[in-house]
């Protein structure tokens, strides 16, 4: 399983602060391998979803480390999305 | 050894500074960059509150820390972030660097703030009387750093 995380306001829009995405889609085909094909797969939830994790800025990390959008994922990572941090 | 920090309780600028420098003879220069709770026009900030990432702030900070350490000639850092709510004028964020000589110091300071600011897993939400609202990220702060590449 793939724990993610949402923070700030992408969690308050999304209504969750973590889940478990199985790579395994109901096919029995891992389509998830990279931030890429994760986002995809949470952007069939609809429109919500596309609209929050298509924002231009939209941060990720993988493992706790900044990450892009071909970033590989194995069974067992944890990502993060949030928005443009406002630390310091 | 970097002093790396992410906590809800204030910090004690002087005991840090002090800790940082005992036994360091070889130190002739500190720099300290305190960040505050700024408070909007009108006194209209209630409080602030600091949203993180637990499992990633003190490695992202670490990471900072210690690509300033490579690029200068440091003897340690210091950095220490509140978490939680705050109010106007409390402490949020503490940099200290020190070295040698001043250049390095300051030139250290500067940069490790402006990764901080782009790259550590902290979001601010301001509470007004109009409600909660979060802080948006400011574009100098994202230019900041290419003048360090």
């Amino acid at each position: 399983m793939i724990n993610v995380l949402y923070f700030a306001r992408l969690k308050d829009t999304l209504g969750i602060a973590a889940e478990e995405i199985d790579p395994v889609a109901s096919n029995g085909k891992v389509d998830i391998t990279d931030v890429a094909s994760l986002r995809e797969r949470l952007c069939q939830r609809g429109e919500r979803w596309q609209n929050a994790l298509s924002q231009q800025r939209l941060m990720t990390a993988v493992n706790q480390e900044m990450a892009q959008a071909d970033t590989p994922l194995a069974d067992g990572d944890e990502v993060a999305f949030f928005p443009p941090v406002t630390g310091g | 050894m970097p002093h790396i920090h992410v906590q809800a309780e204030d910090f004690d600028t002087q005991a840090i500074i002090s800790k940082l420098t005992a036994g360091h003879g070889e130190i002739g220069a500190i720099v300290s960059f305190t960040g505050l709770v700024r408070d909007l026009p009108g006194q209209s900030l209630q409080s602030m509150t600091l949203e993180h990432y637990p499992a990633m702030t003190e490695k992202a900070l670490a990471e900072i820390v210690e690509s300033a350490m490579q690029r200068w000639d440091l003897i340690d850092v210091a950095v220490v972030h509140r978490v939680g709510e705050l109010q106007p004028s409390d402490r949020i964020v503490l940099v200290v660097t020190s070295s040698a000589h001043r250049r390095e110091a300051f030139l250290a300071c500067e940069y490790i703030m402006d990764y901080l600011k782009t790259r550590a897993p902290f979001w601010k939400k301001e509470t007004t009387s109009d409600g909660e609202h979060w802080v948006d990220a400011k574009n100098s702060d994202g230019e900041a750093t290419s003048r360090w590449e």
